[in-house]
């Protein structure tokens, strides 16, 4: 049977690999957000298990909304990319750091 | 009669405030005539209410014009007390005033502040005023701060020279420190009487004489000698005693009516007033007594010999007034008020008859002051040189002029006293009679007669001045000459100033002279036979010698006792020390201060350092800001997995 | 045993594709490796019996935000040359912080037993029991005013990415409606008074 630690750990191993992916990309933004969309489906995965394994709907409403605010952050992140590559015609993550104080 | 004082105090005031602000509009005619016909008005009241006191014997008054503030028992008014003695200030006060508002017609005739001149004479008549009328400390200390200021604004009235600005600051300064005194003798007054009304402090006055102020756990000190002696720390600031006397020669950077006025008549006069006005507290304190004893010897003696050496004919005059009012001094130190306040009264009138007809000899001479290069102007100022002459003879004690009457009566009082101090104060006194003949008549020798010293171009443009100048001149010779003949009875030996003075019936010297005085004349002639009269007959004899027969005795005498010379030009050193001690020490703490404090730890610590210190912080944490992207998400994750090691391995 | 089994499989594609997101050099590659992650968990997500959501998983995130994503990543002309030498250095980092998170979850999950849940089964959900009714009777009720809500996040979203993006052309003339509506008579017309005349 599926246990609820199943679940659990596949969520976390995700979550892991996204993280890592954060700080293996320095080339490339758009892997960056997709791996942004990785760690949103990890923390999906443990409101699903836990709604389903302590029967209360209220996860699964949760989940909606995450996905929806995922939609939404990931449509205007591409925005924005897509507004900084006009200007810089690169995607380079290194190459962004007029932010530095 | 409310309304009549009320117009004598500010008669002036009004016509000061229209000359001071409305000087353009009304010009210079309008700003003199206001002026002076307020200052006459004040002085015909005046003359009115003393012949009131004097001819129809009028009660005194005592009354409230305004409260200003009641707050926590204390009461401060506005108050005028009219007896017999402000009555005779208020005389002498404006008359002098009068006569010197006449004469800036003269001397201020080309200066460009001439309307500015006329208010402030005014306003300083008003002030001395509120001074001599007041019924209360609060006023008393109004009126002696409003003459100070006046005096400042007076002495640095051509206020782009240097010396000016340097001589009216000075001035300040040193009546601040006696003020300082003033002050505190005002509050020890009001702690141990709880009022500052006078009617209400002398009905006290055992209060305080026996209260003890403790100063430590073992030391206590009697509460009126304290007082008294703060009191009189002020009344040494404003009169110029030593070691406050250090102002008064530097003032004479004012015009020459000032000098006159407020630096001879009346505002150094308001130091020996006020001892004066307090003689209940005073007659309460031998130890205070013999302390303004003292301090007035010192002065009336020492400051004399300065005038021996000077070559500034205003300064000479200035030396006089110092040493004249040390004999003021005395005589209160020796409870005979009675004297000091008519030797102030005759000293008025000549000491301001002497600086104006300085001031005259000055326009003469195209506004030069030194000796020096005068001489021989008997010819071309007659006026000036009689009515100068009267002054000097009034001055020296000359039988029959008012000074003579004024001076010997106090040199007998001091002989009769048996205060300590008094025997070393006699001395001073007599030795002063010569020493002030000397410099009187050498100051008159050297100025009028004798070969001329001048340049050709200022000798073919002597003249005598103006009747603006020689009138008032004249107007003050005359009570020089007779007014003491008149007055040494009632005032000395009457009962004029019975209720405003109080001596001790054990201190009261004048009291057993008058037992042995029978009338002015007899007291002209026993006077043949005392000692002063010789003194200074031989010190004008001795100035004749030196400085008009053979001079090269007077250079002979300065060469051989060159060290005294020298001491006598450095004014003792008094100030030096100031300059160099005080002064500059002053500074250096400032300095020190400045640097130290407000620079060093204000400016660079505080202030600067704490900037330099945000600066430092975000130097360093801006290595945090590197603008990449992934640095800030490892930074999220870091937080992330910190806040996640807390949670699980909480307690 | 047998959902159990194809748990596993799904679990095992899952992870996988995950890794290939974050170690492909191409990123078109990374997309649909993306895409086939989502696929799987919906697919893992029906296993847990909720059906409706795993279904909206693959509408919207894959049919939506993922074609947004290719869109864009077709759309930037990357050089996929730049790629292949990035990866090397930050190796240590990263397996270090996946570590830590993957150590923290086994100690939530087996040291502190989460009150004894972790390793029983799921409950039985009873006869006739549909996930989108459940769904539905919550979402439309209790949780009414969040849907608004999230609705209003999406518009928000959506005006927001086209405003971000939006180049004017210069040199057009289009019209603004707020210009036009806030015209005044006396800027197009001036009165004039004249005397009328005689027609001569």
């Amino acid at each position: 049977m599926i246990t609820l630690t199943h679940v659990l750990a596949l969520s976390g191993i995700l979550f892991a690999i996204s993280v890592a992916g954060v700080f293996l990309n320095r080339r490339n933004i758009i892997v960056l957000l997709m791996c942004i969309e990785l760690m949103l489906l990890a923390v999906n995965f443990n409101f699903v298990a836990f709604s389903r394994f302590l029967g209360d709907i209220s996860g699964q409403v949760f989940v909606f909304f995450i996905l929806t605010v995922a939609a939404a952050e990931a449509a205007i992140g591409l925005a924005i990319l897509v507004v900084l590559f006009r200007e810089r015609t690169s995607i380079d993550v290194e190459d962004l750091d007029t932010l530095q104080g | 009669m409310q309304s009549i004082y009320l117009t004598i105090a500010l008669a002036p005031l009004v016509a000061a405030i229209v000359a001071g602000l409305g000087g353009r509009i009304i010009g210079r005619a309008g700003s003199h005539t206001v002026t002076i016909a307020g200052v006459a008005l004040s002085c015909g009241l005046s003359i009115w209410v003393l012949s009131k006191f004097v001819l129809d014997g009028m009660a005194p008054y005592n009354g409230i014009v305004y409260t200003w503030l009641v707050s926590d028992g204390l009461t401060m008014q506005v108050g005028f007390l009219i007896d017999r003695l402000s009555a005779m200030m208020m005389v002498v006060v404006t008359f002098v005033s009068l006569m010197v508002h006449v004469y800036t017609i003269g001397y201020m005739h080309e200066d460009p502040g001439y309307q500015r001149f006329f208010s402030y004479i005014s306003l300083f008549t008003f002030s001395m005023l509120m001074l001599v009328m007041s019924n209360n400390f609060m006023q008393l200390f109004f009126g002696w701060e409003a003459v100070g200021l006046v005096s400042y604004l007076l002495i640095g009235f051509w206020y782009t020279r240097p010396t000016a600005v340097f001589a009216n600051l000075k001035a300040f300064l040193v009546n601040r420190v006696g003020d300082f005194g003033f002050v505190l003798g005002i509050a020890a007054v009001l702690r141990y009487t709880g009022s500052l009304d006078y009617a209400t402090v002398f009905a006290h006055v055992d209060q305080i004489a026996g209260a003890q102020i403790h100063v430590s756990q073992s030391l206590a000190w009697p509460a009126i000698t304290f007082t008294c002696i703060c009191l009189f720390i002020g009344a040494m600031g404003k009169s110029a005693q030593v070691p406050l006397h250090v102002w008064l020669p530097d003032s004479m950077e004012g015009p020459t009516p000032i000098s006159a006025l407020i630096h001879a008549a009346t505002m150094v006069t308001a130091g020996i007033f006020m001892v004066a006005r307090m003689s209940p507290l005073f007659e309460q304190s031998e130890t205070a007594l013999s302390f303004v004893l003292i301090i007035g010897a010192t002065t009336a003696f020492f400051m004399g010999l300065l005038g021996i050496v000077n070559n500034d004919i205003k300064r000479v005059v200035a030396y006089s007034t110092l040493s004249q009012l040390g004999y003021m001094t005395v005589a209160l130190g020796v409870s005979a008020y009675g004297a000091g306040i008519f030797h102030l009264m005759t000293h008025a009138f000549f000491k301001a008859l002497l600086f104006l007809a300085a001031g005259s000899v000055i326009m003469a001479m195209h506004h030069e002051q030194d000796m020096r290069k005068m001489g021989g102007l008997r010819k071309y100022l007659p006026i000036t040189y009689w009515t100068c002459l009267v002054g000097s003879l009034a001055l020296i004690g000359f039988p029959g002029t008012s000074g003579f009457f004024s001076k010997d009566s106090l040199i007998e009082a001091v002989a009769a006293s048996h205060r300590p101090g008094s025997g070393y104060a006699y001395f001073c006194v007599l030795t002063g009679v010569f020493i002030t003949a000397l410099y009187t008549f050498r100051m008159f020798f050297m100025t009028f007669h004798g070969k001329e010293r001048m340049d050709h171009h200022t000798q073919e443009h002597l003249h005598e001045s103006p009747w603006v100048v020689t009138v008032p001149l004249i107007l003050l010779a005359i009570p020089s000459a007779i007014v003491g003949w008149f007055t040494i009875k009632p005032m000395l030996f009457g009962n004029f100033f019975d209720g405003a003075i109080r001596v001790l019936p054990a201190n009261d010297v004048l009291g057993r002279l008058g037992e042995e005085f029978h009338g002015p004349g007899a007291f002209l002639i026993s006077a043949l036979a005392a000692p002063a009269f010789w003194l200074a007959a031989a010190g004008v004899v001795t100035a004749y010698v030196f400085f008009l027969w053979k001079p090269a005795l007077a250079d002979g005498a300065e060469r051989s006792f060159k060290w005294l010379h020298s001491i006598l030009v450095e004014k003792y050193g008094f100030d030096a020390f100031n300059q160099n001690v005080i002064v500059a020490g002053a500074r250096a703490l400032g300095g020190g201060l400045w640097r130290f404090g407000d620079q060093a730890i204000i400016d660079d610590g505080l202030v600067n350092g704490s900037a330099r210190l945000v600066g430092w912080i975000s130097s360093v944490m801006r290595y945090a800001q590197s603008g990449y992207l992934y640095h800030y998400a490892f930074a999220m994750i870091l937080g992330l997995a910190s806040l996640l090691l807390w949670l699980i391995w909480r307690p | 045993m047998f959902p159990t089994i194809l748990f596993f499989i799904f679990a095992a594609v899952l992870v996988g594709a995950a890794l290939g997101v974050i170690l492909a050099r191409n990123p078109v590659h990374s997309a649909l490796l993306l895409v086939l992650c989502f696929f799987n968990s919906a697919v893992i997500w029906l296993l847990l019996d909720a059906e409706f959501l795993g279904i909206v998983l693959v509408l919207v995130y894959v049919g939506a935000v993922m074609v947004l994503f290719l869109f864009v990543v077709m759309m930037l002309d990357v050089n996929v040359e730049e790629f292949r030498k990035s990866l090397a250095g930050y190796w240590p980092l990263a397996v270090a912080v996946a570590g830590f998170v993957v150590f923290a979850m086994v100690n939530v999950i087996v040291v502190r037993h989460l009150g004894g849940i972790t390793f029983k089964a799921a409950p039985v959900l009873p006869a006739g029991y549909s996930n989108t009714r459940a769904l539905g009777t919550v979402l439309f009720t209790r949780y009414a005013y969040p849907a608004q809500l999230a609705a209003c996040i999406l518009l928000v979203a959506s005006v927001a990415a086209i405003v971000l993006t939006l180049r004017r052309r210069t040199g057009g003339k289009p019209q603004d409606v707020a210009k036009q509506v806030a015209v005044r008579a006396k800027d197009r017309m001036r009165i004039v008074k004249m005397a009328s005349e005689k027609r001569s």
